[in-house]
């Protein structure tokens, strides 16, 4: 809704920027990609001679140009929607009526619009290159009785539909496979190369999708392709030629160079969409080189603790916990300056606003997992809370933390959420500084479940998901205390006593039996077991990156931290470094948790996501030991519960 | 410049290397009666049994039965892929039509020119997936040897050893189970490593595929389940023949010689990055630098790559005669030495800036001389030098273990591990330190130094015929000391743990140590690996 000053600097300088260059690029290989299939379209194997001089002709007539400028606009466009639906969270459907949700949702209707139409221009600049079969709607033929006359030309129909099939069914895909989600790779290399590597994959893949999609296609023609026929031959007034086979015939379909010039199409279409795609990636997801200590006073608000403590777009939020990872890593003189003391006054800043935000993440993430935990061993299974986004967004709304409206992701992120998101808005309201990264578990104002017909389902399904109960019941306060006895940080077991007046959204009034739809909505929420630990992990990469900083630093601090100013805090990390693995553990031996999702074949949205939680558990293992390898037996100096002691000294003894 | 020439002669016939100390080589004659240390371990041949099967070798023990034309090209094509169904069809040409098999035969011939001429270029592509392996492994003599990998873990006392028939066994002196790692995908066994910064995973490389086993080291059983195991697998990524981790843990390269692109895994993720480089037609060696700044990959022609690990770019390193065999890193990442085949000498590399971008030196410089050189013993001249095999460098960066090739068919020239002294200041040098002889008859195979030997250096060789004895090289560290090792608590002196290192006797009558306060109990005596009464 609001945001703050630096976050638009951001946004503007740097999100807009390198979206524009990514288009630019785009429009830049366009030709070759047009000249591409010029070429392939009109192969002819017995005419070489004819083939090529065909082509030149053809890429220097003025129908070409005419076209290669639509092409432009459309990957203009396709770019802009790319900005406008990226997310670095993907939204991870729970169930099958939360993926329903997603497709019919407002938003995501006007993608698919947009793209049917994107669809329909890139088809007819096809239809025009690839030769005179296709170029026009109408063609003059001879009827039965003599008279010349103007006859449909279903070919270029044909075609030019397909455009609009192919655009409906990436938007749709886009969906399902979490297209608009923007992985961060762990290997960084520069654009050139990272470009390089994936463009075999990118053109591998639309020449698959295509195929795929130009089967569905024919398959749908041949049933209902009549209907947008003889609607255009209707209003336009056009003739069906009599003395060629219908298409939507066996024999009309079993045309193979019509199947050929299809399909390529087809592939022309999605490897331009691909591409832009890809190159957004590329370019979004390059290290920005956050300052750690701004020198001007101006610019104090762009540096690394800053950006990570302040409210902003998840971009910037990610970018900068990438920094911060690799600085930890990589640059010794970074470190200096992170382990530095302030001029007057001598205090630890730097260190203390970045450590305090990684422990924060930590500790959201726990408290995430705990709930969750506790949500499905009450159950059985984990339950969604999507009928109490009603009571989320008015509270959320008073708390005035909704922020980030337009950059964060698109989806309809209320309804699949986890249920711990009253934990975080309330943790986010008990310290300032608490983790912006609640963002995406805030409602989404605009879910489809907003819509007053579910609205009004809502609060009746309340007393049939026990998500309300379990809550806030004493479930958590009981388990509080003996997950967080141990923590020695006055933060985190500051977080946790927020937690407990949640019940101020408290459960609505119960009301008498559900209806039909509300039980039938239930039941189709109760699957898809495993994506809701894919949904609690949804964000993770931002806590990687977190562990792997912390562990990093704490570990450089052992010969380069001149001041001591990590000792004061290395009790807090451990401590909640402990607590979260202990929390991982019990979330792997739930069902599912472990099971290993199917690795894609073949897709261009990338399924990092559905693994990230086996990344976060390695990374966590990784990090303790990091230290615990660092600082050997000293750690036994360092003030902690009898309880973590004995964890730890299992991660000494590498028994871990 | 240091060469053989400066070295002790090797010892007779009969001797065993025991240990350094005092600057000395400390050796006794081998009688019949040994007793080793509990980690000495020995695998006779005859115990392990090689795969005999192949995957054709079943077809014999069924009855021939005909199929229609089609659905044997389908099985061929499923097989062996385009080539399997074009020749299915040359070969059954009868029942073909007479387009289709002469048409499917010019193919082939096309296709088998091209692949020769890609052969002509890259020879090794020739060499079966076997042969390759023991062409491009790190160990001498692959394909014979019992032990045909060996990894001890970074920070712990355990190891885990491949042994010919494809088993992986894990030895820990502090448990009584010896856990055995079997797979069905476990094959030809080129290269095991552990995981840095972790207790229990094992990356495997394997004939087909990567494995990464997870061996909890609290679990009792002895032989962990195949569902402990991750498969990695790339289509055209195998043999594999070499594996890093990084030492933050985080990253997994793996490297093919078939393949030119190099693999960076996110292991946990299963997912990988491709690396992919024109020209030497595949990777074969991998080598990670400590400190995580560089890797070294060699390729099969002679040229090899060194990655600077930040932005992952590559400086190329054209070689005169021929591949890079093996290289190794000093503990701080900042010099390289390697080898040529073909040359008989060390090369070292210096990289200048290890943070930011990739500064090596503008040419490699030759810091030992390894040509042969004749020794007299009494049992007659024995001929030491040639080519080298395999480097390793202590962790310490104080000594250097060379293993030479030798000649396997004349007896006087035995394949020998050389051990260096290593100096960096005030500048690098190597110094003759000596031999290692094992038992007679019994030729190094491969070696590798303990990761964090608290009292100097420890160096594992496995022999061929089927011993792994340790050798340890006390010395006092002049060096910083290495952020993984702690001296202050030896975990097998400490009365909890088991003692690793059996005292002997042999040291008693020796001056305990006369120039370091050493941590070693000198009421013992001397510590040492394999005790001879």
């Amino acid at each position: 809704m609001f945001y703050t000053e630096q976050s638009c600097w951001f946004v503007r300088k740097v999100v807009y920027w390198r979206a524009a260059a990514s288009i630019a690029w785009a429009v830049l290989l366009l030709p070759a990609i047009a000249a591409m299939f010029v070429v392939l379209s009109r192969f002819s194997l017995l005419h070489p001679v004819q083939w090529i001089s065909e082509c030149l002709s053809l890429l220097t007539s003025a129908s070409a140009i005419l076209s290669f400028i639509l092409l432009c606009g459309v990957v203009v466009v396709v770019g802009f929607f790319n900005l406008e639906y990226y997310t670095v969270t993907p939204s991870i459907a729970c169930s099958k009526i939360a993926l329903l949700a997603q497709l019919l949702h407002p938003r995501q209707f006007v993608h698919s619009l947009v793209h049917c139409v994107m669809g329909v221009i890139v088809a007819w600049c096809c239809a025009i290159t690839i030769g005179p079969r296709y170029q026009t709607l109408a063609s003059a033929c001879s009827l039965a009785d003599g008279g010349p006359q103007l006859c449909l030309n279903e070919y270029h129909l044909v075609l030019v539909l397909l455009g609009a099939f192919v655009g409906y069914s990436h938007s749709l895909c886009g969906v399902m496979h979490n297209m608009n989600y923007v992985p961060f790779h762990a290997v960084q290399q520069y654009k050139y190369l990272r470009f390089k590597g994936t463009l075999p994959v990118v053109v591998k893949c639309s020449a698959i999708q295509s195929l795929y999609f130009t089967r569905n296609y024919l398959v749908v023609y041949f049933f209902l392709g009549y209907i947008p026929r003889s609607w255009i031959c209707n209003t336009l007034g056009l003739q069906l030629n009599s003395s060629l086979h219908p298409l939507d015939s066996i024999a009309g379909l079993l045309d193979l160079s019509m199947l050929y010039h299809l399909w390529i199409s087809g592939t022309f279409v999605l490897l331009t969409w691909y591409l832009t795609a890809l190159l957004f990636r590329v370019f979004l997801t390059e290290v920005y080189n956050f300052p750690v200590q701004s020198p001007f006073a101006e610019q104090a608000d762009r540096s690394l603790s800053k950006v990570l403590s302040g409210q902003q777009p998840m971009i910037l939020k990610f970018l900068a916990l990438q920094d911060l990872a690799l600085l930890s890593q990589h640059s010794p003189s970074r470190r200096a300056q992170v382990f530095s003391l302030s001029q007057p006054g001598g205090h630890p800043h730097n260190w203390n606003s970045i450590s305090s935000e990684c422990l924060s993440l930590l500790a959201d993430l726990t408290q995430r997992l705990v709930a969750h935990h506790d949500t499905v061993a009450t159950n059985g299974r984990a339950k969604l809370q999507s009928a109490d986004s009603d009571k989320k967004s008015v509270s959320s709304e008073s708390s005035g933390h909704s922020m980030t409206q337009e950059f964060r992701s698109p989806g309809p992120s209320g309804i699949m959420q986890t249920p711990v998101s009253v934990f975080l808005r309330s943790s986010v309201a008990g310290h300032p500084q608490g983790s912006p990264l609640t963002a995406p578990f805030t409602p989404d104002l605009d879910s489809p479940f907003s819509s007053p017909g579910l609205r009004r389902l809502a609060p009746q399904l309340e007393p049939t998901s026990p998500w309300g109960h379990t809550l806030q019941s004493p479930h958590l306060v009981r388990r509080g205390p003996k997950l967080w006895s141990a923590s020695t940080d006055s933060q985190t077991s500051g977080s946790l006593s927020p937690s407990s007046p949640a019940s101020a959204a408290g459960p609505g009034p119960a009301t008498a039996e559900p209806s039909l739809l509300a039980r039938f909505l239930h039941n189709r929420k109760e699957q898809l077991p495993e994506a809701s630990s894919q949904a609690v992990f949804a964000d993770s990469q931002s806590h990687i990156w977190a562990l792997e900083g912390l562990s990093h630093l704490v570990a450089a601090s052992f010969s380069e931290d001149q001041f001591g100013v990590v000792q004061t805090t290395l009790p807090s990390i451990l401590g909640s470094m402990l607590v979260l693995q202990e929390a991982v553990d019990r979330h792997f031996k739930l069902p599912h948790a472990s099971s290993k999702p199917l690795r894609s074949t073949c897709s261009v949205g990338d399924c990092t996501f559905k693994t990230l939680r086996f990344a976060l558990r390695a990374t966590l293992k990784t990090a303790i030991y990091r230290i615990t390898t660092t600082f050997g037996e000293h750690l036994n100096a360092v003030k902690m519960s009898a309880e973590h002691r004995k964890r730890l000294q299992h991660f000494l003894e590498f028994k871990e | 410049m240091c060469s053989l020439a400066l070295f002790p002669a090797p010892l007779p016939r009969g001797h065993i290397t025991l240990c350094e100390t005092n600057n000395e080589l400390v050796s006794a004659e081998s009688c019949q009666k040994q007793e080793y240390g509990p980690l000495s371990l020995y695998f006779p041949r005859e115990s392990l049994k090689p795969h005999s099967r192949t995957e054709n070798s079943s077809k014999a023990a069924f009855l021939h039965h005909s199929e229609t034309l089609w659905i044997r090209t389908a099985t061929a094509w499923r097989e062996a892929g385009l080539t399997g169904l074009l020749e299915e069809i040359v070969n059954s040409s009868a029942e073909a039509p007479r387009w289709l098999s002469v048409s499917s035969g010019c193919v082939l011939a096309l296709l088998r020119r091209v692949s020769s001429f890609h052969g002509s270029l890259f020879p090794h592509l020739k060499l079966s997936s076997e042969n390759m392996i023991a062409e491009f492994s790190q160990v001498l003599n692959w394909s014979d040897c019992a032990v045909r990998a060996f990894a001890w873990h970074p920070h712990t006392e355990k190891f885990a050893v491949a042994l010919l028939d494809d088993s992986i066994k894990i030895y820990n002196p502090k448990s009584a189970t010896a856990p055995t790692l079997k797979h069905r995908l476990q094959r030809s066994v080129a290269c095991v490593q552990w995981k840095p910064l972790c207790a229990s995973a094992l990356a495997v490389a394997c004939q087909s595929c990567l494995l990464v086993w997870h061996v909890d080291p609290c679990s009792l059983s002895t032989r962990p389940s195949s569902g402990c195991a991750q498969v990695l697998s790339h289509p055209g990524h195998s043999p594999v023949t070499s594996i890093a981790w990084s030492p933050s843990g985080s990253l997994l390269v793996s490297a093919s010689p078939v393949d030119t692109s190099m693999m960076v895994w996110d292991v946990a993720a299963e997912s990988c990055v491709p690396l992919q480089r024109v020209g030497g037609g595949g990777v074969t060696f991998l080598s990670w630098s400590p400190d995580g700044s560089h890797v070294l990959a060699s390729t099969p022609t002679p040229l090899f790559r060194v990655w600077e690990t930040r932005t992952w770019t590559c400086e190329r390193w054209p070689c005169l005669k021929g591949r890079c065999q093996s290289g190794c890193w000093s503990p701080d990442g900042s010099r390289m030495l390697f080898t040529v085949q073909g040359e008989t000498v060390i090369y070292s590399l210096t990289f200048s800036d290890t943070t930011g971008t990739l500064k090596g030196s503008k040419a490699a410089a030759i810091v030992a001389d390894l040509s042969e050189t004749t020794f007299a013993t009494p049992a007659g001249d024995i001929t030491v030098g040639g080519e080298v095999q395999l480097l390793a460098w202590d962790p310490r960066g104080e000594r250097l273990a060379v293993l030479l090739k030798g000649d396997s068919e004349a007896a006087a020239r035995p394949a020998v591990v050389a051990v260096f002294k290593t100096r960096t200041d005030p500048m690098f040098e190597l110094l003759p330190c000596g031999f290692i002889q094992g038992e007679p008859g019994a030729e190094p195979r491969l070696m590798q130094f303990h990761p964090s030997f608290p009292h100097g250096a420890m160096l594992t060789v496995c022999w061929s015929n089927g011993r792994i004895t340790h050798v340890p090289f006390y010395f006092l560290s002049a060096g910083v000391p290495h952020p993984y090792i702690r001296t202050d608590d030896p975990p097998w002196c400490s009365s909890s743990g088991s003692l690793l290192f059996q005292p002997g006797d042999i040291m008693d009558s020796r001056e305990p140590y006369p120039e370091s306060p050493s941590p070693i109990p000198v009421s013992q005596g001397g510590v040492c690996m394999c005790s001879v009464r």
